[in-house]
């Protein structure tokens, strides 16, 4: 493995993003712009569940400007199904039309699809579309979905249930006889919406001379975009081509590639007319795939002195109307995470997914380790309150120990490293843990509802090897890079990643930099083009740098070597005695030398080729992680709640994390306090919410709360170093870290405000009026 | 096709005229005609600010803001905040220097809302700064390097 001299690596680096989007010259989806645009507006069903009787589309395909109207009948099974990665044998399943063949199985699936000249003119006619559906019966709570006599989404299969799966466990049983004590909670962890700023964006456009589709979408993943979009028309991906340009936030739920995608593909290719979409936020909160929407049933066996012994859980998730991409396979990894930082004995868990007539739900910042994490972290402070010890004093009493990694867990996870300790003392020093309980006491005393949350946690990130978590997925889970040197010096690189706020463009500028000792304006970062960049797999699961960044890794290492050999072969010199610097190739012991751009030119120059070398100098490289990371985290919340209006304040936040080796602490920092924000809105404001019928009450941002800059104290940040041998880089992974870390600190931290009156649990999201009764029912009840 | 009516509108100091639709939105004149697409659409509602132009000089959000409206008048992009790459307004330079931005989508019409505030009052606390932006989600920065981008913008102002 070579190490490349940091000169770049691991500073605070402006963004090379920046200069574009500063000025409003970024070209994301909606600002692409073709001769001979039509603009797509869909036509939804209002339902949540019923059979098609008629379409009527007259009006609207008469209505001027109008070019044509779509429903299912006119797709004459020539595209589709919608594309589907988590395939499980024995899992209850069926196809998913990409628009409804006769039957509607929620809310906001497309029905129809209105291709005009203008978009106002589409969504005018759109409005004139008549669906007639006879309404039955929907399902909409995923626990009564779970039924033997409940309403099926899919009449032709046996039940609601997509996957059942059991990991019994009988050291578990044995362990809770043993146990000192028991104590069973349910957690609720409640569907969100992403609500990325920029909404789902699709503009396709078939080329008839050269046979070509291009797919400009707003997609954290385009090759697998492009993969499916040839299995779902039924032509080959090499006529293919995938574009993210810019791309307007993601948080999982640009991962999957929707209905839409390659429906507007298909409709481009018979107009022969590039077609164009930009869904509305409302259509965005219907019909973008919503976040987690988990509930779980947790049974735990402790000692009396906090020693956690085994966990019994049940986890519940609402899968929606159909399969997204990965939906059905999140819930796998609370399973897996369930054991969080702690050396837990046994863990005996039954997971199951399951159809309810509501939205497809899909990886949302975290998938499936947040609500992991949000378990063990809320358990450790029940276990603290049930043993009278402090909730730090538990944690540290079930930390794994420094020493152990690797360490399996109990859930059958393998940690990387880990030292939870330094970390959480890191924490407490910074906060003044102690003072800042006496000031609690004191506040208490005065009659107060000061809380105050802890959460130490653990997730996994560069997920690895490809099929080694869900051998039934299909996709790796490898990255590509591609360094291309041209005779200049200058370099290209284009990597399988597809980044979108994450600010890869600088980061693998900088390593790029220090590799060859070249300036970072002498580095160019492409990305989300599947003709630019040789195949990859995409951004998701905090994988840019674990992942990418080791492919990015692996491929300067070896166009540094073939420089090596090729300034070798000049100087004169066997390559064992090329020493390298900033730059610059020496003879070792002596003052002859090459400079990197001087080696990049006689690499493209025939008449001074080098005996065995290929001309040019590029290489390309794969990374399969050979295993996963778990970066870890200690963070504490004060907060202080309103006992006369359940009005919550965020007093105080500190996060101390360990995410290995930093390329860049600025964007890291920016990662965290992102995370830390998205996951408080989780825990105190955000709901998807559907009445009892099926229909979203949250389809607005009137009725859907996205935190607010207003809502927050400075947050204060530090890290330790913890560096991961399972990549070249030591990077563990930072993109969910905070969402997964925050979300059970915050509650806690409410729970412990309102403790004193006798509550211990508040379900998310911790909204005042949730709080407020909780403090009226223990008031009642005293 | 629907009936149209005349504008002329005072853009970044060109001034155009064009016939929209009466029911045209601001934010689709200046996207759609003009070609000015850092001006962003992200709820047509008013509630998420990724819209905000000036309008003769005061901060609006052109989703909901029709287009007969600023006929007449003088609007102000985030593409007229600066003339080139040399010169970008201390705005542009914070956001840049304090990572106010990820994906970037918020970033236009955050600034222009925080250019109102610093328009209005180029020394503000903290505080301000929170409320000023409070009109304006972005989903990927959790607001705080925000925060230091207009205070750096306007420490910079002050030194000026």
């Amino acid at each position: 493995m070579v190490t490349f001299r940091p000169n770049s690596v691991g500073k605070a680096i402006k963004r090379r993003e920046d200069p574009r989007l500063i000025r409003g010259l970024g070209t994301y989806t909606d600002d692409v712009k073709l001769p001979g645009m039509t603009y797509a507006a869909f036509v939804r069903s209002d339902f949540p569940a019923g059979a098609i009787r008629s379409i009527d589309t007259t009006a609207a395909a008469d209505h001027p400007g109008v070019v044509a109207v779509y429903t299912y009948a006119d797709m004459d099974g020539q595209v589709g199904p919608s594309p589907v990665g988590a395939e499980m044998p024995g899992m209850g399943k069926a196809d998913h039309p990409l628009l409804a063949d006769g039957r509607v199985l929620h809310v906001g699936q497309p029905v129809a699809v209105v291709v005009a000249e203008t978009p106002y003119a589409a969504r005018d006619a759109a409005g004139l579309v008549e669906v007639d559906i006879e309404p039955r019966e929907a399902v909409v709570d995923v626990e009564a979905a779970m039924a033997p006599d409940a309403p099926k989404v899919y009449e032709e299969l046996d039940s609601n249930i997509c996957i059942q799966i059991p990991v019994p466990n009988p050291e578990a049983d044995k362990l809770f006889e043993q146990a000192d004590q028991t104590l069973s909670m349910r957690l609720l962890n409640q569907r969100v919406a992403p609500f990325p700023m920029e909404g789902r964006a699709i503009c396709a456009h078939w080329e008839e001379g050269p046979g070509k589709l291009t797919i400009w979408t707003s997609n954290q993943a385009p090759h697998f975009v492009k993969q499916q979009i040839a299995m779902c028309l039924r032509i080959p991906e090499i006529r293919i081509r995938a574009i993210a340009p810019e791309v307007g936030g993601g948080f999982g739920a640009k991962i999957p590639t929707y209905p839409e995608d390659p429906l507007l593909c298909w409709v481009s290719r018979k107009l022969r007319r590039p077609v164009k979409w930009s869904e509305t936020r409302t259509e965005n909160l219907l019909g973008m795939t919503h976040g987690r929407g988990h509930v779980e049933k947790i049974e735990v066996a402790f000692q009396n002195d906090g020693r956690v012994l085994a966990l019994k859980g049940q986890t519940i998730s609402e899968l929606g109307a159909w399969r997204s991409f990965y939906g059905p396979f999140i819930a796998l990894s609370t399973h897996t995470m369930s054991c969080g930082c702690y050396d837990i004995k046994a863990v005996a868990w039954e997971t199951f997914a399951v159809y309810t007539n509501t939205m497809a739900t899909e990886a949302y910042r975290g998938a499936g380790r947040p609500e992991a994490a949000y378990i063990i972290e809320r358990v450790m402070d029940e276990v603290a309150a049930a043993t009278g010890l402090d909730p730090v004093a538990v944690r540290r009493r079930n930390f794994v120990d420094k020493d152990a990694f690797p360490h399996t867990t109990a859930s059958g996870a393998v940690y990387d490293s880990g030292d939870y300790e330094k970390t959480l003392d890191r924490m407490i020093e910074l906060v003044g843990y102690d003072d800042a309980r006496e000031a609690q006491r004191q506040a208490r005393d005065d009659g107060r509802l000061v809380g105050i949350g802890v959460a130490a946690f653990t997730e996994v990130c560069g997920i690895g090897p490809s099929g080694g978590t869900a051998p039934h997925q299909r996709m790796g889970t490898w990255e590509s890079a591609t360094v291309r040197v041209e005779p200049s010096g200058n370099v290209t690189v284009y990597t399988g990643v597809s980044p979108h706020g994450q600010g890869q463009e600088t980061a693998f500028a900088q390593m790029a930099s220090d590799a060859f000792g070249v300036g970072l304006d002498d580095v160019v970062v492409v990305h989300g083009d599947t003709d630019q960049v040789q195949h990859g797999v995409g951004t998701f699961g905090s994988r840019g740098i674990a992942v990418g960044g080791a492919a990015l890794h692996m491929a300067l290492t070896k166009v540094h070597a073939k420089a090596t050999r090729i300034a070798a072969h000049h100087l004169d010199a066997p390559v064992d005695q090329i020493d390298y610097e900033d730059g610059e190739f020496t003879v070792s012991g002596t003052d002859r030398k090459l400079t990197f751009r001087q080696v990049a030119e006689m690499a493209h120059l025939w008449n001074v080729a080098v005996p065995g070398e290929e001309p040019g100098l590029e290489a390309v490289a794969r990374f399969e992680p050979p295993g996963t990371t778990f970066p870890f985290g200690a963070h504490l919340c004060q907060v202080e709640v309103d006992p006369e209006s359940g009005q919550i304040e965020i007093q105080r936040y500190v996060a101390v994390d360990d995410f290995g080796v930093v390329i860049n602490p600025m964007l890291a920092d920016g990662q965290r306090i992102g995370g830390v924000v998205q996951g408080i809105g989780q825990a105190m404001w955000e709901e998807v919410q559907y009445d009892d019928g099926g229909q979203l009450l949250s389809g607005t941002l009137m009725d859907y709360a996205v935190p607010r800059a207003k809502h927050f104290p400075r947050m204060v940040l530090d890290n330790t170093v913890t560096p991961t041998d399972v990549n070249p880089l030591g990077a563990k992974g930072i993109g969910e870290l905070g969402t997964i870390g925050s979300t059970p600190c915050v509650v806690n931290a409410i729970v412990d405000a309102l403790r004193p009156l006798g509550i211990t649990n508040i379900d998310m999201p911790a909204k005042p009026e949730r709080v407020w009764q909780a403090i009226q029912a223990a008031a009642s009840a005293q | 096709m629907p009936r149209s009516v005349p504008v002329t509108v005072t853009v970044n100091g060109s001034t155009h005229e064009r016939e929209v639709e009466p029911r045209t939105l601001l934010v689709h004149f200046l996207r759609e005609e003009l070609n000015l697409t850092g001006v962003h659409i992200g709820c047509e509602s008013t509630l998420c600010g990724a819209c905000t132009v000036h309008l003769n000089g005061r901060a609006v959000k052109s989703c909901t803001v029709l287009a007969v409206q600023a006929d007449g008048q003088e609007v102000t992009t985030i593409e007229g905040l600066a003339p080139d790459a040399d010169n970008l307004h201390p705005l542009q330079v914070g956001f840049w220097e304090k990572h106010g931005l990820q994906c970037g989508y918020c970033t236009p019409g955050m600034i222009m809302a925080a250019k109102q505030l610093l328009d209005d009052n180029p020394n503000p606390t903290e505080a301000e700064i929170r409320e000023a932006i409070d009109g304006n989600i972005c989903r990927c920065t959790g607001y705080q390097q925000i925060v230091d981008a207009v205070q750096h913008a306007a420490d910079a102002a002050g030194a000026a």
